[in-house]
């Protein structure tokens, strides 16, 4: 994965409570397996007035300079209730490489460090600061998992919290996968006991009650 | 404060491969179910990095999103993108070794449904899905949650996932349920009165232990709905320690440990419980002795009261953050602060879904049903959880009740939980239809464009769709078909 070390550019303030993934991305914009292609679809609802219609002026991702927006500065619980990872994707692919929220949905916050996309949690009082100044100021800001740092156009710091694991991951770009297999010898030692001491979870199915696997398409 | 512990740290404890430190751990995880939605992804995404499948004999496929529920579905009738998920997760458990229930298949439904009665969860289990509804099994003691699909990649490749200890959050319910009330509206009035995060600790999802009285006498079914609503509390996930009644539904289930080795199993479930001295983090007390039927008002599993509640007034929500979300909420939903609840019309009717579709969801419906009428203009669909629930429900003729009805019969799927592109009510786009629903999300556009939710239990659902408005389930008796 590629490693996050700085985000620089637009600030868009969306600051909604319990933004869900459903907005973010609606089921019926999720139309093939594809990875691609969602930076369009991002918060459908809000951006075109109909499904495939005109774009709404009003909503912030539609105006200028926030079309350009690499931070979202959001309400709490965002990207609450359904797990799609297209959410993160659409986010993503329209450009958005930090949200900045009073807090995420525990699904949607690991869809962002699997993507390289960073979850900062920031108290609410302090995010709704940061949106009024997105809403004067919105570009030239940064924020910075070196130093866990967010920079304001106008120079004020706030520092942020973010998980240290999570962070070491991003900056030098480690792959999650590789990562566990450096415990290959642990995990063959907890399935040889565990086939000990938890046969049912080991047994092989009965060939009678055997799931099919599926023959030829 | 005792020495204990709770059945939560027993599961984390007997499926922990490696303590990475700082509260990190790398867990087992049994078994792994993958949809058609995003299936496809997760075996796609191993086979581009080069990997493959550590077990694929404990990694599941199911077709249940996008799959069509009209009778007489075929590969004809699914629609495009229905299509293209359904073959991309043929070919892909094809080339994994992964076994599939496809569309055509006798126990082919909604995975958290099929999963359980296929006796494929059992009682101790870390199971994973990248669907955020996973935790629904957490009703048979599994440590089960949702994911996504490229941390799906990590757990079929490996067998293990990564997890942060989670805060243990214990919920208990007291007191008796009264007639008509269910799990349904147990879990919706917990979300009403702690919010849409009460389930979570200074922001970190909880892992929930639902105990008390009220879930001891709550059967299987009823147990997994009470878990499935618990994603909506903001949870990580959801249990129930498992007990005789759990035990005695297991036993002889297909893919359950038979005789001799069932028995070796039982007496480790025996032990999957919480010590009476263990720690919690949090605990929520709730007791159900007068607890009404409910129904959500707004776009927030949050935004529920009882049935026979009215409409909110923002202008009493101190919290202007809040008062800005019911604004936004009452202005989507097309509803007047202080407006009854019941008496509301609705122009759909839907019974189906991980939460409330199951056999005891459909004799509940059936018996609020029976030799009455779906009022005129409400469209009224049921998909069952599963075919194997479809086939029990019609050796018990509960199908001719709610075709008699006026119901749609249907086929089993996800459905009309959310809206894909497939299934759909009919509504003319922008015509804001209002639909009840025993569903678990009210999000705006969740089942189409416009369209207005109201997520409630089965009776609920049952007894609004014969009087063509929310309607409170315990004025219409149990059934006796008169009034």
């Amino acid at each position: 994965m590629k490693a996050v070390n700085r985000i620089e550019g637009v600030a868009a303030p969306l600051l909604r409570d319990n933004v869900d993934t459903d907005v973010i991305i609606p089921s019926r914009e999720i139309t093939s397996p594809a990875r691609d292609g969602y930076g369009a679809k991002l918060f459908s609802p809000w951006r075109y007035s109909a499904p495939g219609g005109p774009e709404n002026a009003d909503f912030v991702l539609n105006q200028p300079p926030y079309r350009q927006a690499s931070i979202l500065i959001a309400g709490a619980n965002f990207g609450c209730g359904s797990s799609r990872e297209m959410a993160v994707w659409a986010l993503a692919q329209f450009g958005i490489r930090c949200v900045i929220a009073a807090g995420f949905g525990a699904i949607f916050r690991d869809n962002c460090i699997r993507n390289g996309l960073l979850p900062l949690v920031l108290p609410a009082t302090k995010v709704a600061a940061l949106a009024a100044a997105a809403t004067l100021q919105p570009a030239g800001w940064c924020v910075d998992l070196t130093t866990c740092t967010v920079h304001e156009p106008g120079g004020s710091t706030h520092p942020f919290n973010f998980d240290a694991h999570d962070r070491a991951q991003l900056l030098a770009g480690l792959d999650a996968i590789d990562l566990t297999w450096q415990h290959r010898s642990a995990i063959e030692a907890f399935e040889a006991a565990d086939r000990q001491r938890r046969p049912w979870i080991w047994a092989a199915p009965d060939p009678s009650e055997a799931l099919p696997t599926k023959e030829v398409p | 404060m005792g020495h204990g512990i709770t059945v939560i740290d027993r599961l984390w404890r007997d499926h922990l491969v490696a303590d990475l430190g700082h509260g990190r751990a790398l867990l087992h995880i049994d078994r792994i179910f993958l949809h058609e939605r995003t299936g496809p992804a997760v075996l796609e995404g191993l086979v581009a990095a080069g990997r493959a499948p550590a077990h694929p004999a404990h990694v599941f496929g199911i077709t249940d999103h996008t799959v069509p529920t009209l009778p007489g579905r075929s590969e004809a009738t699914m629609s495009a993108s229905a299509r293209s998920f359904v073959t991309a997760l043929r070919r892909s458990t094809r080339a994994a070794g992964v076994p599939l229930i496809d569309i055509d298949d006798a126990r082919q439904g909604i995975v958290h449904v099929v999963a359980p009665e296929q006796g494929l969860v059992l009682p101790g289990m870390t199971l994973v899905c990248p669907d955020s509804h996973t935790g629904t099994v957490g009703g048979l003691g599994a440590l089960a949650w949702g994911i996504g699909s490229t941390e799906c990649e990590h757990a079929v490749a490996t067998q293990t996932l990564v997890r942060v200890e989670a805060p243990r959050l214990q919920v208990r319910f007291d007191g008796m349920l009264p007639a008509g009330v269910s799990a349904k509206d147990m879990a919706l009035a917990l979300i009403a009165r702690y919010g849409a995060t009460g389930g979570s600790l200074n922001g970190q999802g909880c892992a929930i232990e639902f105990t008390g009285a009220a879930v001891r006498a709550l059967p299987v079914e009823a147990r997994l709905t009470l878990c499935n609503m618990a994603v909506e509390f903001g949870a990580w996930t959801a249990l129930i320690a498992p007990d005789d009644t759990v035990f005695e539904w297991i036993e002889g289930r297909p893919h359950a440990p038979r005789g001799a080795a069932f028995d070796i199993a039982l007496a480790h479930w025996r032990t999957l419980r919480s010590d009476d001295d263990a720690a919690w983090d949090a605990t929520l007390t709730f007791d159900v002795s007068q607890l009404a039927p409910q129904v959500t008002w707004g776009t927030s599993p949050e935004h529920g009261d009882a049935v026979n509640a009215c409409v909110p007034d923002p202008a009493t929500q101190p919290d202007p953050g809040r008062r800005a979300a019911w604004e936004g909420a009452l202005h989507y939903m097309g509803l007047q602060p202080g407006a009854a609840l019941q008496g509301t019309p609705i122009d759909a009717a839907f019974i189906g879904s991980c939460t409330n579709a199951r056999l005891s969801d459909l004799r509940e419906a059936a018996r609020l049903l029976r030799g009455r009428k779906v009022a005129a203009g409400v469209v009224a669909i049921v998909v069952p959880g599963s075919m194997p629930v479809r086939a029990a429900a019609e050796a018990e003729g509960l199908h001719r009740v709610f075709l008699d009805a006026g119901f749609e019969w249907r086929l089993s799927g996800c459905s009309l939980c959310f809206y894909s592109g497939g299934d759909s009510f009919g509504f003319a786009d922008g015509s804001n239809r209002r639909v009840i629903s025993s569903t678990n999300r009210n999000f705006e556009g969740r089942q189409g464009p416009g369209v207005r939710t109201h997520i409630a239990s089965p009776a609920t659902v049952a007894a609004s769709a014969v009087a063509g408005c929310i309607a409170d389930p315990r004025v219409m008796g149990l059934g006796d078909g008169h009034g």
